[in-house]
């Protein structure tokens, strides 16, 4: 059986300015078991609500997402998420920050302390651990954004551009450091990009979205090799990969800029 | 040669210049009394000189009535105030986590704080009678509603996203409110409480102008009754300079409470 099931979710939202903005039109899609898929699709067709919707933190207008065959009725932390933005808590530590879902789950100091201090190792901020959040630059933050999410061990992680708003060195280097932890903890991971690069680089599988309302354009397997090294994005498998998803999100994203 | 960079917007100057702007800005004034009043071109009985005022002060200390009055007029605001936050600390709070409250408490609460606390003394009066009962409610009713407003805002102010990342990592609703919008609150609501101290001052006099037979307040209404303007100006002073120090010590402890703050406020 599938991890997750998205059955035919639609979601509309009524906005006073707009009238009725249809977001997402039918989406269906199955991840499996540890599966590591990226959805890839141009700026507004919906990619965000989605994953907002398999979150729990929005209702769909219609359709049902399952985990493990159950519907999906609100956010618990078996499906953890990484925000676009970042969203740390600016009053606690870095190491306070990883520990907070650990904390919640009434873990003993010492295990969310060791917990903590495998991630915090992990991401690289070890000496880092008593700063906090208004110290640390972007990249930082949505490192320990992602050791929260992973130290609290979630089934499924929601990933929102969580490296969108980096610089291309730190997001090439944070793409290998997410590889090495999913590759060590093999989670299903749900991962929301419009870098085409990016999708095809860590995923299993790439859904491509066309533009709003969003729907499910086109699968591409990725049949790479794991563990997958830097110089795979110049390996000739994978520019003949990139130009399939380029063409398909290129026509997408003209229609996204001529509906404005 | 100034230097440019005072005058670019929002950047920081030296720590000295900064209070050295503020010391020149009392002594300006000070200079500007003295200049009125030393040579004559008011009249004392409108506006006595700095050291008429000064001799008022302290013949007033050592009578020992100025100590009583402001003692009274401390327990007074602190009386009101501490009332006012009591009740509407919770009551912000609660109105803007959830806005089944924020709908059943806000219109009233709007409604209510546009009339004025002075003009309710009459029936407070009646109600009351004319102990410290009144003057506390006096206090109590010109803080109250703005507080509660403010906090309920500093409240609002918690972003969506930081109570949604927390249920992603498991918390229940209790969790999000003792967790995340609390800490998240506490500054802003520190900050109302400095800021509605400072109001609760200015309603003192309106508190002590009737049925008063003590305080800063009644001292000053008192002073106008018998033309002795040096003692308003004492009693103004001291009025300024009890808030200027609560409003430091709120600061200060602002300041030591949240150091997670950035230097934006947030
Ligand atoms: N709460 C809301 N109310 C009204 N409209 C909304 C709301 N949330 C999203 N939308 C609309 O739904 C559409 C999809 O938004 P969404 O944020 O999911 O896009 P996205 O694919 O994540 O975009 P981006 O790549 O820019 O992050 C947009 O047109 C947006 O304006
Ligand atoms: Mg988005």
């Amino acid at each position: 059986m599938a991890k997750l099931e998205i059955d035919g979710v639609t979601k509309s939202f009524n906005t006073a300015r707009a009238g009725r903005v249809e977001a997402l039109s039918t989406v269906s899609f199955t991840v499996g078991e540890g599966e590591f898929i990226t959805l890839l699709g141009p700026s507004g067709c919906g990619k965000s609500t989605l994953l907002r919707i398999i979150a729990g933190l929005e209702e769909p207008s219609s359709g049902e997402v399952r985990l493990d065959g159950r519907p999906i009725t609100g956010p618990g932390p078996e499906r953890g998420m990484v925000f676009q933005s970042y969203t740390l808590f600016p009053w606690l530590t870095v190491r306070q920050n990883i520990e907070f879902g650990l904390e919640l789950k009434g873990l003993p100091r010492s295990e969310r302390r060791a917990v903590a201090d495998r991630y915090l190792n992990l991401i690289g901020l070890s000496a880092f651990e008593n700063a906090l959040p208004k110290n640390l630059s972007g990249g930082m933050k949505q490192r320990v954004a992602i050791a929260r999410a992973l130290a609290n061990d979630p089934e499924v992680l929601l990933m929102d551009e969580p490296f969108g708003a980096l610089d291309a060195q730190t997001r090439a280097v944070m793409q290998e450091v997410l590889l090495g932890a999913w590759e060590e903890s093999r989670k299903t991971i749900l991962f929301v990009t419009h870098d085409v690069e990016e999708a095809i680089f860590l995923a299993d599988r790439v859904l491509v979205m066309t533009a709003r309302p969003g729907k499910i354009k086109a699968v591409i397997e990725v049949r790479l090799p794991r563990p997958r090294p830097f110089s795979l994005k110049t390996a000739p498998e994978f520019l003949r990969l990139k130009e399939e998803a380029l063409a398909l999100i290129r026509e997408e994203t003209l229609k996204a800029v001529q509906m404005g | 040669m100034l230097n440019p960079k005072l005058f670019a917007p929002k950047e920081d100057i030296p720590r000295g210049l900064y209070t050295a702007l503020g010391l020149a800005c009392f002594l300006t004034i000070l200079l500007i009394w003295s200049l009125l009043t030393y040579t004559g071109l008011v009249a004392p009985m409108f506006l006595p000189r700095p050291d008429q005022a000064l001799k008022a002060g302290l013949s007033l200390l050592q009578g020992g009535s100025l100590t009583t009055d402001t003692a009274l007029s401390v327990f007074r605001v602190s009386a009101g105030f501490f009332l006012a936050a009591a009740l509407g600390v919770p009551l912000g709070i609660l109105m803007g986590t959830l806005k089944v409250f924020e709908g059943l408490f806000e219109p009233v609460i709007g409604f209510i704080r546009y009339l004025p606390a002075s003009a309710f003394i009459p029936l407070f009066i009646l109600w009351l009678g004319l102990g410290e009962i009144e003057k506390i409610a006096v206090i109590f009713f010109g803080t109250f509603f703005q507080l509660t407003l403010m906090v309920m805002d500093a409240t609002k102010n918690t972003p969506m996203e930081l109570i949604e990342v927390s249920y992603t990592l498991g918390a229940s609703r209790r969790d999000v409110f003792f967790k995340v919008i609390l800490p998240y609150a506490l500054p802003g609501i520190v900050d109302t409480l400095r800021i509605t101290f400072g109001w609760a001052w200015t309603y003192l006099v309106v508190a002590e102008i009737v049925g008063a037979t003590s305080g800063l307040g009644f001292m000053i209404m008192q002073s106008s009754r018998f033309l002795r303007p040096e003692r308003i100006i004492v009693g103004i002073l001291v009025i300024g300079l009890l808030g200027m120090i609560t409003d430091a010590l709120f600061k200060l402890i602002y300041r030591l409470s949240f150091p997670w703050l950035g230097k934006e406020g947030r």
